[in-house]
């Protein structure tokens, strides 16, 4: 096999998604992270109180994560078929809790700062 | 300033973006074409701007510079062939495998709409159908292959889609109406005949994912017990590489797919509704209900009648005849060939165009500076085999029939996995698009 490439994967990416909402969905993703870990470390919120909606939400977002990659490649649970399909579910499903937890933290550190709580 | 496109990684970097390095495996990785450009003044000619003429028209504008580059092709359309079997099975649209032969062309190449009359190699001109004659230095054949519909008897395209024909290979449009008459069947039963042809064939993977396709959607609706499936391979194999072969033997087995050997198509009756195979026992009628017709295929006339093809081997077929490492015709040296019409032992799918075109253009490229290349095609060649909706199993190998999986314990090559029917779905076709714009 030859090399891999980053280039290689950023364009199969952008043609995945058309090359502006790509750069548009890694720039989000960058903001979104920077203003998750700016606010937390501004407000020193990393106790439980603080991120109580954000773990509720977590499990919703990875179960929608999996069913969403189901429902646009017609299939389902009963299609696993190796430990690599259950390794994969786990990721769409990490992926999924841990972008609703981030969101759903800054949700709520937006809503505390519009009520002054911050 | 790095150039971060260029920073090659560790294999093992790569896991977690499985998507997307799962759907480069399903094509083979390559390396993207970024080296210092070449001058030259030289004359090239792609003829064909299929999968292989695209690819190769944009990676040879990234390596060359002040090269006249011109390619030909006649037919508007730019067919995504791998969408064919999503589309009859009625998992996607007509549209998916729909685009413009000029959406994939460099702006700096010039592009002919036209088809090519005739190649002669010995005074190194090609003439288009309107009678234009053009001199080239170098000469990339990569037309594609014709499907030879005619040498079905009693065949005629317009049937497809009624009185359970079906014949996704046609085009987006013929795999549609294909959809129809698997619908139809799915819903009120009978026999399933599938089968392949003895030639030389595009995806030889396809006419085992419709089969496999139709008895699990049948299976969805509920009605695979009001009918018998019967596939007729046209040798005593499923499929040319052993172990692949017998794995799907154990699939058919499983799925209730019965089996006979050494069937050729070689008529349909459509009124009775009986397909004709020619076998070493003498011709053999098989009734059908639902039917998947796929005829013998060669190279276009304008191939067949140069002096390009093998004399002596796939006779009949047209293949140009090039060595099976550089891809460089036996007997003209500045003459390449990529893709279907190539005269190799594997090849004719997308992803052995992933790897033929770097190949080829690294030959041209060294030739065109006076040094020599050691680049080689291994025959490397992939299939997503779908065994259901939902599952696929991701099969590589190359010449010698060994497999070759891109993620040796990562991605198992003969197991059905969700995974590998993701990748089918979601990354295949992007990276397909990115193949073609010679960036992948």
């Amino acid at each position: 096999m030859q090399e891999l490439t980053l280039g290689a994967f950023i364009a199969v990416f952008e043609e995945m998604f058309g090359a502006w909402l790509w750069w548009l969905m890694v720039i989000m993703i960058i903001v979104v992270i920077a203003a998750f870990f700016t606010t937390m470390i501004k407000y020193k919120r990393t106790d439980s109180k603080s991120f109580f909606w954000a773990k509720i939400g977590a499990p919703f977002g990875g179960l929608a994560a999996i069913l969403f990659i189901q429902a646009i490649t017609n299939s389902g649970f009963s299609d696993i078929g190796g430990p690599l399909d259950v390794i994969v579910v786990a990721l769409i499903a990490t992926g999924g809790a841990i972008a609703t937890m981030i969101l759903a933290y800054l949700a709520q550190a937006r809503w505390d700062w519009s009520k002054g709580n911050l | 300033m790095v150039d971060i496109k260029n920073i090659e990684l560790d294999r093992r970097g790569f896991i977690g973006l499985m998507a997307g390095s799962a759907a480069l495996a399903t094509m083979g990785v390559t390396t993207s074409a970024h080296a210092k450009k070449v001058e030259t003044s030289a004359k090239i000619i792609i003829l064909g701007a299929g999968a292989a003429g695209a690819t190769l028209s944009n990676r040879l504008s990234d390596r060359l510079k002040g090269a006249e580059i011109t390619i030909l092709d006649g037919r508007k359309e730019h067919w995504y062939q791998p969408g064919f079997t999503l589309i009859g099975s009625g998992l996607k649209p007509k549209n998916y495998s729909i685009s413009q032969t000029t959406d994939w062309l460099p702006k700096d190449i010039n592009f002919i709409p036209e088809y090519a009359f005739e190649v002669d190699p010995e005074s190194k001109s090609l003439t288009t159908a309107s009678g234009k004659k053009l001199p080239y230095d170098y000469l990339i054949v990569a037309p594609g292959l014709t499907l030879d519909w005619g040498k079905i008897e009693g065949f005629d395209l317009n049937m497809v889609g009624k009185e359970g024909i079906a014949a996704i290979y046609a085009g987006p449009e013929h795999a549609a109406k294909s959809y129809k008459a698997l619908s139809k069947f799915t819903e009120t039963g009978g026999q399933g005949l599938f089968s392949r042809p003895a030639t030389g064939m595009k995806c030889a993977g396809a006419p085992l994912k419709y089969t496999f396709l139709t008895d699990d959607i049948a299976r969805t609706k509920g009605t695979r017990g009001n009918m018998e499936f019967t596939y007729a391979a046209h040798s005593k194999s499923l499929f040319g590489v052993p172990i692949v072969h017998e794995k799907v033997r154990m699939l058919f087995e499983d799925r209730d797919i019965n089996i006979v050997h050494n069937h050729v198509m070689k008529a349909v009756d459509h009124g009775k509704k009986i397909v004709t195979f020619s076998t070493p026992e003498g011709d053999v009628e098989r009734p059908y209900d639902f039917t998947h017709i796929i005829p013998p295929q060669r190279a276009p006339d304008v191939i067949i009648n140069s002096p390009l093809p093998w004399a002596d081997k796939w006779v009949g077929q047209g293949w140009v005849e090039v060595d099976k490492h550089s891809l460089r015709h036996n007997r003209y040296p500045e003459v390449f060939a990529c893709g279907d019409v190539a005269g190799v032992p594997k090849g004719k799918t997308a992803a052995s165009v992933k790897w033929m075109a770097p190949v080829i253009v690294d030959h041209l490229v060294a030739q065109i500076e006076g040094k020599e290349s050691t680049a080689s095609f291994n025959g490397y060649t992939s299939c997503p085999l779908i065994t259901e909706v939902g599952r696929a199993m991701l099969v590589e190998f190359d010449y010698n029939n060994n497999l070759t999986p891109s993620f040796p314990g990562v991605i198992a090559p003969l197991e059905e996995l969700w995974t590998s029917w993701l990748m089918k779905k979601i990354a295949l076709k992007p990276t397909y698009n990115a193949m073609l714009r010679g960036k992948a």
